[in-house]
């Protein structure tokens, strides 16, 4: 590490920003890797070696794969919110909800706690994943070299959390289960749990057409 | 696009952060402008052993983790590898505990109510059938593959795929096993539908009498357990076989 052409060897982890050269990228390397097992395949090979599985430098059609889901999936999202989830007839009072009006009435209730939990799931979770994947489509296709880093931390978060969104649609099915107590109570799903639910569907095949290391493509390109 | 040839022979470590201790990530070649008059450098490792970052496309060569272990990629931040956690024969065993907490997630009822002496109680089956009501149908299938058929699924699989490899051998069908259990993993949602059971109860709780069925609790623990055994610790089975085709 002495001869005048190596790089000094840090001492402790580098900030990111201290951290020139960068690691080299598989496409640099002619390598691709293979989504389903994780093996390093020549980029030539139309199948990965190992398991078989067609092999891309990057997902195919990425961007406008992941807008046109993301598109579908707000769209969605209008009915989802304006038509009832569930009708609940207890005792005679039949009364429909919608996906907002449930979180009230278990705010209203007392139940903050609860209503909380069912407004993230239903409502932030959505939103932040058009807002997220939105910001990362726009900028990926300005090739921005704007926060790379928390892009990508921010790509991973939304993955992570997609599909707690499917909280709303499991306790309608219980709760729709469990209340069936003929002409004195019972709950009945209705067809705006179908839109949420394509809704969440869509938003996690949009997550999922997304590839992340488009975000970084924007840095190698300037380099070159 | 840099061809081998030109990627320079300057080394450096990286170190990377990580849970518990440090491990070291050891780039394969050191990215650099070529520089005419040195020796092209020779890869540490071969390149099929490469670690290739799924998030930002980084190359680095293996470091053995310890368990508990984790690698992250330097320039993004991403988890690279985890260290085993769990032997093959540990995996087997927790598999099929999972076959076992299935079957009883399955067949009895995760909640039942009371309401003026009538009574009634809901499987995860019947809430999926729930769901099944004309129009909206679809959200059946969609909840069904979620709580039933993808966990179902993925534990068969598992169990399959680790008896074999238990007993050092490579299971018929192992490629479309394992391919088929990285798709499924992104639809197991049983961690959802246990904190949907727990909202149900609180809901319901207010104007009647909800009691937490058997099911309940195997279901619980069935949802620790995928999380455990249904990750992508699986892939090291790949090591395993490598050559024996």
């Amino acid at each position: 590490m002495t001869d005048g052409q190596t790089l000094p060897m840090p001492a402790a982890p580098p900030a990111f920003e201290a951290l020139e050269p960068r690691p080299p990228t598989a496409t640099e390397l002619g390598l691709v890797l293979c989504h389903t097992c994780g093996l390093a395949c020549a980029q030539d090979a139309g199948q990965c070696p190992r398991c078989d599985a067609a092999l891309h430098r990057r997902k195919p059609n990425s961007i406008a794969r992941t807008w046109a889901l993301l598109i579908a999936s707000l769209i969605f999202y209008i009915p989802a919110n304006l038509l009832p989830v569930m009708y609940t007839n207890l005792f005679g009072s039949g009364s429909e909800n919608t996906i907002m009006s449930g979180v009230i009435e278990f705010w209203k209730g007392g139940s903050w706690d609860i209503a909380l939990l069912i407004f993230v799931a239903s409502v932030a979770v959505p939103c932040m994943k058009f807002l997220v994947l939105g910001t990362l489509l726009v900028t990926c296709q300005r090739r921005s070299r704007w926060a790379l880093r928390e892009r990508s931390r921010l790509y991973r978060f939304v993955e992570l959390i997609g599909y707690w969104s499917m909280l709303d649609v499991l306790v309608v099915a219980l709760v729709a289960a469990l209340v069936q107590f003929r002409s004195l109570s019972t709950i009945e799903p209705r067809l705006g749990i179908l839109f949420f639910g394509m809704v969440v569907v869509l938003t996690m095949l949009a997550a999922m057409s997304f590839d992340p290391r488009l975000i970084w493509d924007a840095e190698v390109e300037e380099d070159v | 696009m840099r061809s081998i040839g030109t990627v320079g022979v300057v080394r450096f470590l990286h170190s990377v952060k990580n849970s518990s201790h440090n491990a070291v990530l050891r780039s394969p070649f050191i990215y650099s402008v070529a520089r005419p008059g040195l020796p092209e450098s020779k890869p540490m490792t071969k390149p099929s052993d490469w670690i290739i970052c799924e998030h930002c496309d980084a190359v680095y060569a293996p470091a053995p983790l310890l368990s508990g272990q984790k690698s992250l990629c330097h320039r993004c931040g991403g988890v690279l590898e985890r260290g085993e956690v769990f032997s093959v024969q540990q995996l087997f065993a927790l598999a099929v505990t999972a076959a076992i907490l299935f079957l009883f997630a399955n067949v009895f009822p995760v909640i039942s109510i009371s309401l003026k002496g009538l009574a009634n109680a809901a499987t995860l089956l019947q809430s999926v059938e729930a769901l099944a009501q004309g129009q909206i149908s679809l959200i059946a299938a969609v909840a069904g593959l979620c709580i039933i058929l993808a966990p179902g699924l993925q534990i068969v699989l598992l169990c399959w795929v680790l008896s074999f490899a238990n007993v050092g051998l490579r299971a018929p069908g192992f490629k479309a096993c394992m391919r088929t259990l990285e798709q499924l993993r992104p639809w197991s949602m049983l961690e959802v539908c246990l904190l949907g059971i727990l909202v149900a109860i609180v809901k319901l709780g207010g104007m009647l009498d909800v009691h937490p069925g058997l099911g309940l609790w195997a279901l619980a623990m069935l949802a620790v357990l995928i999380i455990l055994i249904s990750g992508k610790s699986i892939r090291r089975l790949w090591h395993v076989y490598e050559g024996c085709e």
